[in-house]
């Protein structure tokens, strides 16, 4: 369907209508406001934004190698562009404690959040080693451990589940927080407004990330969103929102610094759009026939989140040669992953029959 | 050390492409993301992107080159940096495992417990409770003993639930554990879901099954397949609960069992029971299950009273099937309200000298088909009486279990006695005719037994 043409204003409401609905006492007039400033990171923690970066992008890169070897199959899809999301908010959250849980393009966040890359490889070969076993694939992977929730195949379901963790966070009044990260695609999904109702109502502690990265599949934002503007969505939930530069890890860093204040001072949820924007296809077998190649080479040319990383490196006075150093390193390790990925064997055949239920009856 | 550019696969079921075109030559520095071909494959045209960098070394095949299979050395490129190591060159397909004999691999029953009802001590006393009143105790002596049960549903709290079955509740338990949810069915499936998985035990209410469809998608998407997909690491101990089934005269969007849908998914455990002693032993069971639970009840059977064991744990086992009476002629089987209609027909049919045995599946998935085949071999004769349509059903499903296991055993085709295959009508007399009722099941039995 093609987009609406703008509407033309309404009429005001007419005052006696205004006057029969009162705002709510308790509304909730204070609004975060989005850091002017970005986020001051140390030299180290820099190093450590550009690292995990890096890997997420390597390991991106490789593994769309090794599907196109055969040995990745079914969908496959890549975090390529919007690694500093990933990386910004995870280095802010508390491991073991905050929660968190998004889609189908999970391994950037895997990554972020520390977990192995050779069982994350491993499981999209589908290896007897990987992460789930070989059952889950690319897009079904899980580390309780980790408090990493997954890995989810249906589009919009992880915000409800998200909402759900939430609720456990406060229930069992462990301080802890709820990321749940959705596309802008997902955003359209009746699920996420039933969330974002009962979330508010209860004033859970979740952080609503909507990974913008402008295309579901191949249909554009303006092309399915007739409020464009992301961070608005919950406004008729009175859930604030902020719009991030999601392409700059310190932009992103210090808004989920801000949200984290919100939430975890009682206030319920709070939505950050994250401005950002996928490189490479939706999953490997993309045509891109609905964008041109030069809109994609213009954002990988004029706002990289690594190329912005190591600017900011570079004000830090880091060598080149430092930098260098750390890209070998990631090299290996992800050469290691799939390498990892590949000579590990198939699941046993008798893991066709486990973990369909944990109990006997 | 020189990098082998293969044929890539580029979609998931790929096999061969045509390299249409090459947009680099020989001797050309690429850098990762560079585009260094077009492929068509059998749904479109591709770009394939470099992964690595480093500088174009042999073309080797050439552009319009067809059927091109996946995994063919299609170009070499000398890499950049001579520290970084190849991609190790790998065989496309890795050895597969053999799956040949896969169903052979199926875990020998062996570890499988005996389940059995536990006997109620002798002197017991038994107090009527209305299988209303037996599903409050049992959510209630939960939520006693275990502070990670909570209850979210619809007017469950204030309102004391939409049939009562939550009654008292919100005020022994108070609003953090006896949750009111907007009609928001399938928002409040998903956050139930997602409790579970954060290590609580939801209990969560539809106020009636009819409105579950609005969060199927989370009941079977994520409740029951989350323990798979995740190699047994995430678990979704959860209970969904509420009336399923034809009340009356409610119409046809209003009027449905669902016994069959949820009961043909892995990962889920079904109950459906039938009077008040199992419709609280099997409750209790379903909330300390580690298992996702779709627990179906009956609105028209909330109301009526049988004896319930007076016992401070009442806890009974999950699949496990249970009968109802015995006979030698002919094998009831149903479960849930149909039941009753069973139990109906079969002291009719004693005053006209045939014995039927009644079964009461209770559970739906696992299904207790031990019992039920254990029975067909005394009888061998048998009925499925089932208060819901007959395609796909459980009758359907027990159909086959006798005929695949126990087909020595049948001295007569297996009979489905369902509802009619139309929506529920609202008139009257046209909805008594759409259910099952005893004449129907009696007509079977004296079918199968080959009396007039
Ligand atoms: C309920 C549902 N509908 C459709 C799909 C198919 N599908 C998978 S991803 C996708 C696009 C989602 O886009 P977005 O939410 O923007 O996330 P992105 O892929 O950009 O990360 C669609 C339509 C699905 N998986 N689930
Ligand atoms: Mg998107």
């Amino acid at each position: 369907m093609k987009p609406a043409t703008p509407r033309t204003k309404g009429k005001p409401a007419s005052p006696a209508r205004a006057a029969a609905v009162p705002a709510r006492p308790d509304h909730n007039e204070e609004k975060p406001v989005l850091p002017a400033a970005l986020y001051e990171a140390s030299k180290e923690e820099l190093l450590e934004f550009y690292r995990q970066m890096v890997l997420i992008r390597r390991f991106e890169e490789k593994a769309g190698q090794l599907y196109g070897l055969g040995l990745i199959g079914g969908f496959c899809h890549l975090y390529i562009g919007q690694e500093a999301v990933a990386v910004g908010i995870q280095s802010a959250l508390t491991p073991g404690k905050d929660s968190v849980i998004t889609g189908y393009r999970d391994h950037g966040h895997m990554l972020a959040y520390g977990i192995d890359p050779n069982v994350i490889m491993a499981e999209l070969t589908g290896r007897g080693a990987g992460i789930s076993r070989g059952k889950g694939g690319s897009m079904h992977m899980f580390s309780v451990e980790h408090k990493f929730f997954g890995g989810h195949g249906i589009v919009g379901a992880q915000v409800s589940l998200g909402t759900g963790l939430a609720f456990s966070h406060k229930y069992a009044n462990d301080g802890g927080v709820c990321v749940a990260y959705f596309g802008d695609g997902a955003a359209n999904q009746g699920q996420v407004y039933e969330s974002f109702n009962m979330a508010e109502l209860w004033k859970l502690p979740i952080i609503y990330v909507i990974e913008n990265n402008q295309y579901a599949m191949g249909t554009s934002v303006n092309r399915s969103s007739a409020e464009d503007q992301l961070f608005r969505r919950g406004e008729s939930f009175r859930i604030p929102g902020l719009q991030v530069n999601g392409m700059d890890v310190l932009a992103v860093r210090a808004a989920t610094e801000e949200a984290l204040k919100w939430v975890q001072a009682g206030k319920g949820p709070i939505l950050l759009e994250m401005k950002t924007y996928r490189y490479r296809g939706h999953s490997m077998s993309d045509p891109a026939k609905y964008r041109s190649r030069e809109e994609v080479q213009e954002v990988r040319e004029k706002s990289d989140p690594i190329e912005g990383v190591k600017k900011y490196l570079e004000e830090a006075g880091i060598s080149a040669d430092e930098i260098k150093i750390i890209d070998q390193d990631i090299r290996k390790i992800v050469n290691a992953s799939a390498e990892f990925a590949e000579v590990s064997p198939e699941p046993e055949i008798a893991e066709l029959y486990t973990d369909v239920l944990v109990e006997q009856y | 050390m020189a990098i082998e550019i293969k044929m890539p696969a580029l979609s998931p079921t790929m096999e061969e492409g045509t390299l249409a075109k090459w947009l680099v030559k020989e001797g050309d520095e690429v850098k990762s993301g560079d585009i260094l071909a077009e492929i068509e494959t059998d749904k479109a045209t591709m770009e394939f992107e470099a992964v690595d960098e480093g500088v174009v070394g042999k073309i080797l095949v050439a552009e319009g080159s067809e059927n091109v299979k996946v995994g063919t050395v299609i170009a070499t490129m000398a890499g950049e940096d001579g520290d970084v190591e190849a991609a190790p060159a790998a065989a496309p397909t890795a050895a597969p495992a053999s799956v040949a004999d896969a169903p052979s691999a199926k875990p020998a029953p062996a570890e499988i417990k005996i389940a059995v009802d536990p006997a109620v001590p002798a002197g017991t006393e038994y107090v009527k409770t209305t299988v209303r009143e037996a599903l409050r105790d049992a959510m209630a002596e939960e939520m006693r003993t275990d502070e990670r049960v909570f209850v979210m549903g619809e007017e469950v709290a204030e309102y004391q639930g939409a049939y009562k079955v939550t009654q008292g509740l919100l005020q022994e338990f108070g609003d953090k554990r006896v949750i009111d949810t907007p009609i928001t069915e399938h928002g409040f499936a998903g956050i139930g879901a997602g409790a579970a998985m954060g290590g609580l035990r939801p209990v969560i209410e539809f106020m009636t099954f009819n409105f579950a469809m609005q969060a199927i998608d989370q009941i079977i998407n994520s409740a029951a397949k989350t323990n798979y997909m995740s190699g047994g690491q995430m678990r979704c101990p959860i209970v969904f609960r509420g009336p399923n089934g034809a009340a009356s005269r409610v119409g046809a969007q209003h009027s449905q069992n669902y016994g069959p849908w949820y009961a043909a998914v892995p990962g889920l455990i079904v109950i459906a029971p039938y009077d008040a002693a199992d419709a609280k032993g099997l409750l209790k069971a379903a909330i300390r299950s580690t298992d996702p639970v779709v627990f179906l009840e009956n609105e028209l059977l909330y109301g009526r009273s049988f004896d319930v064991p007076v016992l401070d744990d009442y806890v009974l086992p999950i699949g496990k099937a249970r009968i109802m009476r015995e006979g030698k002629d002919v094998t009831l089987v149903s479960y849930s309200i149909g039941v009753g209609i069973a139990l109906d027909a079969a002291e009719q049919l004693a005053a006209e000298g045939i014995d039927a045995e009644v079964i009461d599946l209770r559970t739906l998935r696992p299904l207790d088909t031990g019992t039920v085949l254990a029975s067909l071999k005394k009888t061998n004769r048998m009925i499925v009486v089932e208060e819901g349509w007959p395609v796909c059903s459980i009758a359907s499903e027990i159909a086959a279990v006798a005929m695949e296991q126990g087909f020595d055993d049948l001295d007569a085709p297996v009979l489905r006695v369902t509802n009619e295959d139309v929506p529920l009508p609202y008139a009257a007399n046209l909805e008594k005719l759409a259910l099952i009722d005893a004449p129907k099941v009696i007509a079977a039995v004296k079918k199968v037994c080959y009396r007039g």
